[in-house]
């Protein structure tokens, strides 16, 4: 092949590396999170973050790697349930108890993942869902996990035996630090070479399998970093509320956190957290609404579904023309 | 193409390729030899079994008999990956390109098979960056250089295939599988890439899928006509297009 003189090269051809406008929304949020708990409730804020943390795990595999998982309550749930159990029963600090939980929902995910990959488009999101109906009973039925009470009055403990997280102000920077190591983690994922086949196999699988990339690998990989995500929010979470209960395996978690991503924006780095915040805020403030806040849900679904498609980010990012 | 010396040298061979899928025949025993250096067309009526055959030889399709060769060794029994590997690279019908992909970063992708797998979900994007050069260079061969920042979805039908010869072209295959490179061009758009095609084939192995018999008399070395899955007339352009079974095959099927 001739060597011609390369054509000069046009700024952001490619998009490498983070653009400044990310770094720039990311330190806002962090800005906007240590100010927060001074003014609005920790609890409910620690709880926004575990949910935008594994909304954004979700939308790595939804919107980076094009797969509909419909179980993933299942990875949070059993991490839920790993971490209150090691936390309660075994006493082991929070930093292991939150480690094991997370690590039981890498290999559930291994596990599920590798059976899942294998089907394609809404088969596989029947799958990934009928995987997690079986973790729902086995939850049910275990006698580990307290099946209709759930794993109560979980202790929290003293974080690396100092750091006392009894505390709602002081596990809120814990829960701040974990889930923004989390989120930068994700980003970093998107944005590496990893990412970058990631992206080609969601936009066109047979033509990445034609370019020599085995794509079922990168699958199961990207998976199983989803299922370890949600494990980390859940095992948290769990933490947080002192609490893991059939709620956090119950497939409505499942639906819950796919309409977080799909509101929020799908494929964007902030939409998940958006998607969180606002439906979590719902639940949370017209809770006296009672069953009402359910149909109130449908509703801002059935509207985003036929307004806004890309969702709440995903409009910004169209107005603003740059990628959120 | 082939010189007197490679005349023999064939660098992809199937014998006895059959499909069969419930109830039908679509391939149906087929042989097939592919010289090196060549341009090879598979021609054929709606139905006759060509996108299937491409599909077969690339494994999309697993054989229910039959053995395909590549330079010698059988390939039958491997993935479509690990042929790709090889340096067998297939196009698709549908345009194939990565559409939420920047243009340059399609052809990067290719690139980045240089660097092996791409488990490295640790490491920045910006390694990649040091493809950007080549990828550049190799869209403004195909003059999609003012385009490489676009998005490889906006482009028109022409550009999205001129971009996907320039990622197929970026693995530097052995021999390319093109399926219907021209299917739904305009006049100017088949001239375009009818030239990049003679273009590109210096140094490699082509093998076609094409309606288009102009750009077929035009292109190819050696031409096979499949109908309902069988091989029906193999030869120059000249000697298929007088065959009377081919003529009867095309007429027969309403072709044109």
């Amino acid at each position: 092949m001739a060597v011609d003189a390369p054509a000069t090269l046009p700024n952001s051809a490619a998009k490498v590396g983070a653009p400044r406008h990310h770094t720039l929304v990311f330190f806002a949020l962090l800005l906007i999170m240590l100010v927060a708990p001074f003014v609005l409730y920790p609890v409910f804020l620690m709880k926004v973050m575990c949910f935008a943390l594994f909304a954004s795990a979700l939308n790595l595999l939804l919107g980076f790697g094009g797969l509909l998982s419909f179980g993933h309550a299942a990875y949070f749930g059993i991490a839920a349930y790993v971490s209150a159990y090691t936390a309660k029963v075994w006493g082991l600090p929070p930093e292991l108890a939150i480690l094991l939980g997370t690590a039981a929902a890498a290999v559930l995910g291994l596990l599920i993942g590798a059976l899942a990959i294998r089907r394609q488009g809404i088969y596989f999101a029947m799958v990934t869902l009928a995987f997690a109906q079986m973790v729902y009973f086995f939850s049910l039925q275990a006698p580990f996990t307290g099946g209709e009470d759930g794993i109560q009055a979980v202790p929290r403990g003293r974080l690396f035996g100092f750091i006392d997280l009894a505390n709602d102000l002081t596990f809120y920077f814990v829960v701040l630090a974990i889930v923004t190591g989390g989120m930068l983690a994700i980003y970093r994922i998107i944005h590496s070479p990893f990412g970058q086949v990631l992206k080609a196999i969601r936009d066109n699988e047979p033509r990445s399998t034609s370019l020599g990339y085995k794509v079922d690998r990168y699958k199961l990989a990207v998976f199983v970093m989803s299922a370890t995500l949600a494990g980390l929010a859940g095992a948290i979470k769990a933490l947080v509320f002192q609490l893991a209960s059939l709620t956090d395996v119950h497939w409505t978690m499942s639906g819950e956190v796919v309409l977080m991503t799909l509101l929020g924006g799908m494929g964007t780095i902030f939409g998940p957290l958006v998607g969180a915040a606002v439906i979590i805020g719902m639940q949370n403030y017209f809770a006296s609404f009672g069953a009402w806040v359910t149909v109130l849900q449908g509703m801002i679904f059935v509207i985003s579904v036929l307004l806004f498609r890309e969702g709440i980010v995903g409009v910004i990012s169209r107005w603003i023309k740059k990628p959120l | 193409m082939s010189t007197a010396a490679a005349k023999d040298d064939i660098i992809l061979s199937a014998q006895g390729l059959t499909k069969r899928f419930a109830g039908f025949v679509a391939v149906n025993g087929v042989d097939l030899a592919v010289r090196r250096g060549s341009i090879h067309a598979l021609i054929g009526p709606n139905g006759a079994g060509k996108t299937t055959c491409f599909n077969l030889l690339t494994k999309f399709l697993q054989p229910s008999a039959g053995a395909i060769r590549f330079n010698g060794r059988d390939i039958t029994s491997l993935s479509p990956a690990a042929i790709a590997r090889l340096g067998v690279i297939r196009s698709f019908q549908i345009s194939a390109v990565f559409p939420r992909l920047t243009v340059l970063e399609n052809v990067r992708i290719a690139l980045q098979r240089r660097r092996g797998d791409s488990f490295d979900f640790w490491r920045s994007e910006k390694v990649l960056s040091a493809f950007d050069e080549d990828a550049l260079r190799r869209v403004d061969e195909v003059g999609l250089a003012d385009y490489a920042a676009a998005e490889a979805g906006d482009l028109s039908y022409g550009r999205k295939r001129a971009l996907e010869i320039a990622t197929t072209l970026a693995l530097e295959p052995e021999l390319m599988l093109l399926d219907e490179p021209m299917a739904g061009m305009g006049q100017e758009d088949v001239a375009r890439i009818s030239a990049l095609i003679r273009r590109i084939s210096a140094n490699r192995t082509i093998l076609m899928v094409e309606h288009n018999l102009s750009v077929v008399a035009d292109l190819s070395d050696r031409i096979t006509v499949l109908a309902r899955g069988e091989v029906l007339a193999e030869g120059t352009y000249e000697e298929v297009s007088g065959d009377a079974r081919v003529i009867e095959a095309y007429i027969g099927a309403g072709h044109e």
